[in-house]
């Protein structure tokens, strides 16, 4: 067979853009060996699978804080002396020595960065500390407030372990990881003018899947309705759901998946996705990790729209809110379950 | 038991890949063979081990009874036989019987002087098994990562091992061996049809043959592929399918271990687009 001049340039050019094309598809792929988890009864494929060279890279990027060391009590309470604490409305009834140890950790946690407006300065007119202008204190104090009731309401959700400015903020003044509404691309019109919150690609909260990207609004900003998709039934019955909103539980759910690192498998068995008795116990941990965000997110977050100026929130003016990867980052147990916060007790204290 | 005209001439010993003229005899209809009288002993086995193991299983519901692989922390050892021991040796038995059965058609083959497609077919079904039970927990480095024997239960591993790559309906070969399946059944389905069509005219009419049929699809999308062709394109549907089956779930774990979805970021990921903003 004789092949034309035409046939072969033809030819070549495929065959180039194709290895073109497959080199980038083959240089991301894994390799054995692999760790690997079960989470539940053998052969029941509840199980996880993790790349070792994957997973450190992941412990680099969350690495351990110190505590600083303890210190012995001044014997006097920050509210007892007047002269030099003046408008303390949350840890007044600290030690000034405790005090002035978590105001330095705070710093460290929140704002470490050298300059004009960082350190103390970042929340405090440093000529009058206990003014309330700069509006970054109004809410650090709201949201030590947050952290007291995180830790002391929702002990079904942190356990023992609690929560710090740190586990989120890790020396950051905004967390890596937080959300707003998203109202997506802007869109031509006609019909094409909506794409209903979904279908659109690289977006890493449905976990890069064409499931709708903002599954947070009307799932998490809020306290609000149960979040039931699933058929209790064998054969599926009348759940009440449709497939709007079911494709916007699963795009939470996948965020929550890949927030701790982990699968579907790691709550449910997904032959019967609603049953708690087959689920794990981490089940009812992320369920009331799910009322503890909208908890937050409504109650401590979004009650300071009026304190937050405009480069701290999202295009449609909403602040910036949390999820499960705010404070999890990748880990199933926030820091690896270190507990920072049995170093720092005053902030696990009920508020008032 | 009646014999085809051509049957007295080739059922002579002879053609056997091992043991010479040991078992190269006929019962009944069937050709026994070596690996015949390996089948059923590897069958007869497994099936036993299978019965015991829903003896102390606890019921006997059909549906239910299962057989599930070691804890991972067996790793690739042999685990106690009611701790997965048990699926452990029904593994090699069902592997042991695939086999054999596959080579008894080889020589089947053999005697009849025919081509090996029909046991280079079953190849590939066993391959997929083998991929599942065998290759793919070597990989992840313990037998506990195979699928269970159990109606219901292979059903839940294989739906709980899907939520592990978040939507599974991502997996690239996933994607190629579902196309290709549905496509085999398209292929059959038209070919069924069409001979079919051609063997039962309306009253009154001859039986046609195959100028017809190609007249049929050359006159339907122009192009018939012909009736020694559609037999090659069934056969190349059917195990092009299953060989990516066995692919979508080798690479499930040993060389992809996040979510689907995220694997077509190569695609977002070519050093061609504009950088955004």
């Amino acid at each position: 067979m004789k092949l034309s001049a035409t046939t072969l340039t033809a030819s070549l050019l495929v065959s180039v853009i194709g290895i073109l094309l497959v080199i980038p598809m083959m240089l991301q792929w894994e390799r054995p060996p692999m760790e690997s988890a079960q989470w539940g009864f053998r052969g029941t494929g509840m199980e996880h699978t993790v790349n070792p060279r994957l997973a450190a890279k992941v412990k680099a990027a969350n690495p351990l804080p110190t505590p600083d060391d303890p210190v012995p009590n001044d014997g006097v309470l920050v509210k007892d002396d007047k002269e030099n604490y003046k408008n303390v409305q949350v840890l007044g009834d600290l030690d000034t020595a405790q005090f002035n140890r978590l105001m330095g950790a705070i710093t460290l946690w929140v704002a470490p960065q050298e300059g004009d407006n960082a350190g103390c300065a970042y929340c405090h007119n440093v000529e009058n500390m206990a003014s309330d202008e700069v509006y970054t204190k109004v809410v650090a104090r709201r949201m030590l407030q947050m952290t007291r009731t995180i830790n002391s309401t929702y002990k079904t959700h942190v356990a023992g372990t609690g929560v710090t400015c740190y586990t989120c903020h890790r020396g950051q003044p905004v967390p890596a990881n937080i959300w707003y509404t998203n109202p997506g691309p802007r869109q031509a019109g006609g019909m094409a003018a909506s794409r209903d919150g979904q279908n659109l690609a690289g977006q890493p909260v449905p976990a890069f899947a064409s499931l709708p990207y903002d599954p947070f609004t009307p799932l998490i900003s809020k306290p609000g309705e149960a979040i039931r998709v699933q058929a209790t039934t064998a054969l599926p019955g009348n759940t009440g759901s449709d497939f709007k909103k079911t494709e916007t539980t699963y795009a939470l759910m996948m965020h929550m998946s890949t927030a701790l690192g982990v699968n579907c498998t790691f709550c449910h068995n997904s032959r019967a996705f609603s049953n708690w008795e087959q689920s794990r116990p981490q089940r009812v941990t992320a369920w009331h990790g799910i009322q503890m965000v909208r908890d937050i997110n409504a109650n401590y977050i979004s009650s300071l729209s009026g304190v937050f100026p405009a480069n701290r929130k999202g295009p449609m003016g909403d602040v910036y809110k949390t999820n499960c990867a705010t404070c999890h980052n990748g880990v199933n147990k926030p820091l690896y379950g270190f507990s920072m916060a049995k170093s720092y007790p005053e902030l696990s204290v009920p508020n008032p | 038991m009646a014999m085809l005209s051509f049957e007295k001439k080739y059922r002579v010993r002879g053609g056997t890949l091992i043991g010479g003229d040991l078992f190269d005899f006929w019962a009944g209809p069937f050709y026994v063979g070596f690996f015949g009288v390996l089948t059923a002993f590897f069958a007869v086995l497994g099936t036993a081990l299978i019965v015991y193991g829903a003896a102390i299983g606890g019921t006997w519901n059909l549906w239910q009874i299962n057989i599930a692989p070691p804890d991972l922390s067996y790793g690739l050892a042999l685990a106690p036989l009611k701790q997965g021991g048990l699926w452990q040796i029904i593994t090699v038995c069902a592997t042991g019987a695939f086999v054999s059965w596959a080579l008894r058609e080889v020589e089947i083959c053999r005697k009849l002087g025919i081509g090996l497609h029909v046991p280079v077919a079953f190849s590939f079904a066993i391959l997929a098994y083998v991929t599942l039970e065998i290759i793919r927990p070597f990989l992840l480095g313990a037998w506990g990562h195979g699928f269970p024997y159990g109606i219901i239960s292979h059903l839940d591993w294989v739906s709980n091992v899907g939520y592990q790559y978040l939507h599974f309906h991502y997996n690239p070969a996933h994607m190629i061996a579902i196309t290709l399946f549905f496509t085999c059944t398209l292929a059959l389905a038209m070919h069924g049809g069409l001979v079919l069509s051609a063997t039962n005219p309306a009253k009154g009419e001859p039986v046609k043959t195959a100028e017809h049929e190609n007249s049929f699809f050359r006159d339907h999308i122009g192009y018939s592929i012909g009736t020694l062709g559609i037999h090659r394109l069934g056969l190349f549907l059917a195990l092009g399918a299953v060989f990516f089956s066995a692919v979508c779930i080798v690479i499930s774990g040993p060389f992809w271990t996040r979510g689907w979805p995220e694997w077509w970021n190569w695609w977002l990921d070519l050093p061609v687009w504009p950088r955004a903003g």
